[in-house]
């Protein structure tokens, strides 16, 4: 500060105009990045589509279309063109979000998606709300009494969660707290009773019920979310805990920890208000990582408890070979996912002031 | 006298293994790993993880003769059907009336060998992309880095799917997804342990003899970079499994009859509220060696790579 004002005026102006330089031309890096990443991910797609032993041509004139008929739909699809050029044709349309028809629902699969997505985003957020508001805590007590059994009983959560395959898991808890328990509703997103009675407006059907004073439909959307919501939550709390774990373990031994105890601050504030604090920035960057993580889990998820989002339109799809959806699907997932990582990385730059 | 003689014997080989200035290098190279064993016996878990791989292993090798039944062809259609486990099936038996117990004894072949295929495809690739791009750098460094953020970009399960998607479903394609998708943190690791010696001074030693790239890359950084993607991989062996699951219980991995766990777990998908066991047992045997190898890796990454413990 004292050597800053002793400064002349010129020269801090200098010099903010070379941090903000500096600061553009990171951000101009990063962003390109970025864009080659997501270029990255419509060239995979496109060569995937194209390696498909399923021949697009022969799949709308069937085999008995005479040899004009073929190639003039082949010459329709543009399939005729170089490569090169069919991938330009295939960036622009999806850059327009044109992702073709489904063959399966015959509708464009931009609106397929549109209506499918506000699904999975409810479970995944329901799942990281899980594992946010448990994980955490777990994590920390597990840190504070490192060795003990509590400590024990996160390993074995975090181990078991790392061992045991999702759709089993949802599968056994279908069977135990739907078939025998009762406790609570079963595969599907609403009880067919409670269909169309919210109309949507976010797409987030325990959101929409709320707004619209429909508490039958929000209890009744609740119990069918909170098992297949519980179980995405389970894997989030599994890698929170053991990440907010280490963090605390890293904060707990450093000085000013010490310093704290010395100045004779109550246990309680060293850990919750100084410790804690100084882990939640990484943390963050944890949280969405693991919301990225469970938009992969929900695709099996999705499939076991029959849940209309995005995963179990991309298995469907699979099933039938249409592969202008699960072309869509796995773009809008991997673009996502690629958003979250940005989210990620920005909001760590962002929080901590160590990497301005 | 001869307990004596047996336990002085161990002394020596004990002082022998543990030599200050070994005479040999394969003294010294026993030495390192009876260091490296001794504390891999330490960790508990560790070893239970060992012991389950090494069951899993043996269940694949003497699978004919542990198992009771035929892994394929069933029993009587009429009254085997869905039998709860019990004296003559252990684990019950599944809606071909095939005994469950033996089609997962034999499951684990396939488990092994999805494991083991996968592994040797995806380590060479990921230690020769990231070796490559940390040992030449410039423009083959970007563009190889580039790559590897491409695949990484994706979520690994989605990609597998979409590949099988356009491979056609199979366990030789599922093989093919999951390496395709796996080998993406083998080369930043690599290539992170590549930066850090390619300027040593034993490499510009090699280069002054006249070493060419490629024989400094293969002789000289791979073995330096083996250990650290040989963890990362036992680590990934959990994963792997998980996902041929996935790919299997999606019906896009192993095709029937082929008693691959994730399959049987969506074949047994039917039955659940009354036969719960055709769909439970499986999802064990997947849990299990899952456990297993996470353990072993945890144990491996302790012994091998301390560094990265904590």
């Amino acid at each position: 500060m004292s050597l800053a004002a002793a400064r002349e005026p010129v020269a801090i102006g200098e010099e903010r105009t070379r941090a903000l330089l500096r600061i553009g031309w990171a951000v101009a890096r990063f962003l390109l990045t970025v864009a080659v990443t997501l270029l990255g991910l419509v060239a995979v797609t496109f060569i995937i589509g194209r390696v498909v032993p399923i021949d697009p041509v022969l799949a709308i004139v069937g085999d008995r279309a005479s040899h004009s008929t073929y190639l003039k739909a082949r010459q329709d699809l543009g399939l005729d063109l170089p490569l090169i050029e069919q991938f330009w044709i295939y960036c622009s349309k999806v850059l327009t979000g044109d992702f073709g028809r489904s063959v399966l629902t015959t509708n464009p699969v931009l609106s397929d998606i549109a209506h499918y997505f506000p699904a999975t985003i409810e479970l995944a957020t329901f799942g990281t709300l899980i594992g946010t508001i448990v994980g955490i805590p777990l994590g920390v007590f597990a840190a504070i009494r490192s060795g003990s059994i509590l400590d024990q009983i996160v390993r074995v959560v975090g181990l078991v969660g790392y061992s045991v395959p999702i759709f089993w898991l949802g599968l056994m808890g279908l069977l135990l707290f739907y078939a025998r328990l009762d406790w609570v509703a079963g595969p599907g997103m609403l009880d067919i009773s409670y269909d169309y009675i919210v109309t949507p407006v976010t797409g987030l059907l325990l959101v929409d019920a709320l707004m619209q004073g429909q508490f039958e439909v929000f209890a009744n959307a609740f119990s069918h979310l909170i098992l297949p919501g519980s179980l995405l939550g389970y894997y989030s709390l599994a890698y929170i805990s053991r990440m907010t774990r280490s963090f605390m373990l890293n904060e707990l031994s450093q000085e000013y920890i010490v310093a704290a105890r010395v100045k004779g601050i109550s246990e309680f504030r060293v850990i919750w208000r100084h410790a804690l604090r100084n882990a939640a920035v990484p943390l963050v960057t944890v949280i969405v990582l693991s919301y990225a993580a469970l938009l992969e889990g929900s695709v099996l998820t999705e499939t076991v408890f029959a849940w209309p989002g995005i995963g179990l339109y991309l298995t469907n799809s699979l099933q039938n070979a249409d592969m202008n959806a699960v072309l869509g699907a796995t773009l809008t997932i991997g673009v996502t996912f690629v958003g979250l990582n940005v989210l990620s990385d920005v909001l760590y730059r962002v929080l901590d002031p160590r990497t301005r | 006298m001869a307990e004596a003689s047996a336990a002085s014997g161990r002394a020596g080989r004990r002082a022998w293994l543990l030599a200050a200035e070994p005479a040999s290098r394969t003294q010294a190279r026993l030495g390192r790993f009876y260091v490296s064993w001794k504390s891999f016996l330490g960790n508990p878990l560790a070893v239970v993880g060992l012991v389950i791989v090494i069951a899993l292993i043996l269940c694949a090798i003497f699978a004919n003769v542990l198992a009771t039944h035929s892994p394929y062809g069933g029993g009587d259609l009429r009254t085997e059907r869905l039998i709860a486990p019990g004296e003559k099936f252990w684990l019950g038996t599944d809606d071909q009336a095939r005994d469950i117990y033996s089609r997962i004894i034999h499951g684990s072949r396939l488990t092994l060998m999805v494991v083991v295929l996968v592994s040797v495809i995806a380590a060479p690739i990921g230690l020769a992309v990231g070796t490559i791009a940390g040992y030449l750098g410039g423009w083959v460094d970007v563009v190889l880095s580039r790559l590897t953020d491409i695949f990484l970009a994706f979520p690994r399960l989605v990609l597998a799917l979409a590949f099988v998607a356009a491979l056609g479903p199979g366990i030789e394609n599922a093989i093919i997804a999951i390496a395709v998708t796996i080998w993406p943190p083998y080369a930043r690791i690599a290539r992170a342990e590549t930066l850090t010696i390619r300027n040593s001074e034993f490499i510009q030693a090699v280069r002054l003899q006249g070493g060419s790239s490629a024989r400094i890359i293969l002789k000289h950084v791979v073995p330096l970079c083996l250990s650290s993607v040989i963890v990362r991989v036992t680590l990934d062996m959990a994963g792997i499994i998980l996902t041929a699951a996935g790919l299997g219980f999606l019906g896009l991995g192993a095709q029937p009859p082929l008693p691959e766990w994730g399959a049987m777990i969506a074949a047994g998908r039917r039955f659940l509220i009354d036969q719960w066991w055709v769909a439970a047992m499986p999802g064990i045997a997947i849990f299990v060696v899952s456990l297993g190898f996470n353990l072993l890796g945890d144990g491996l990454r302790d012994v091998l790579d301390p560094k990265a413990s904590r």
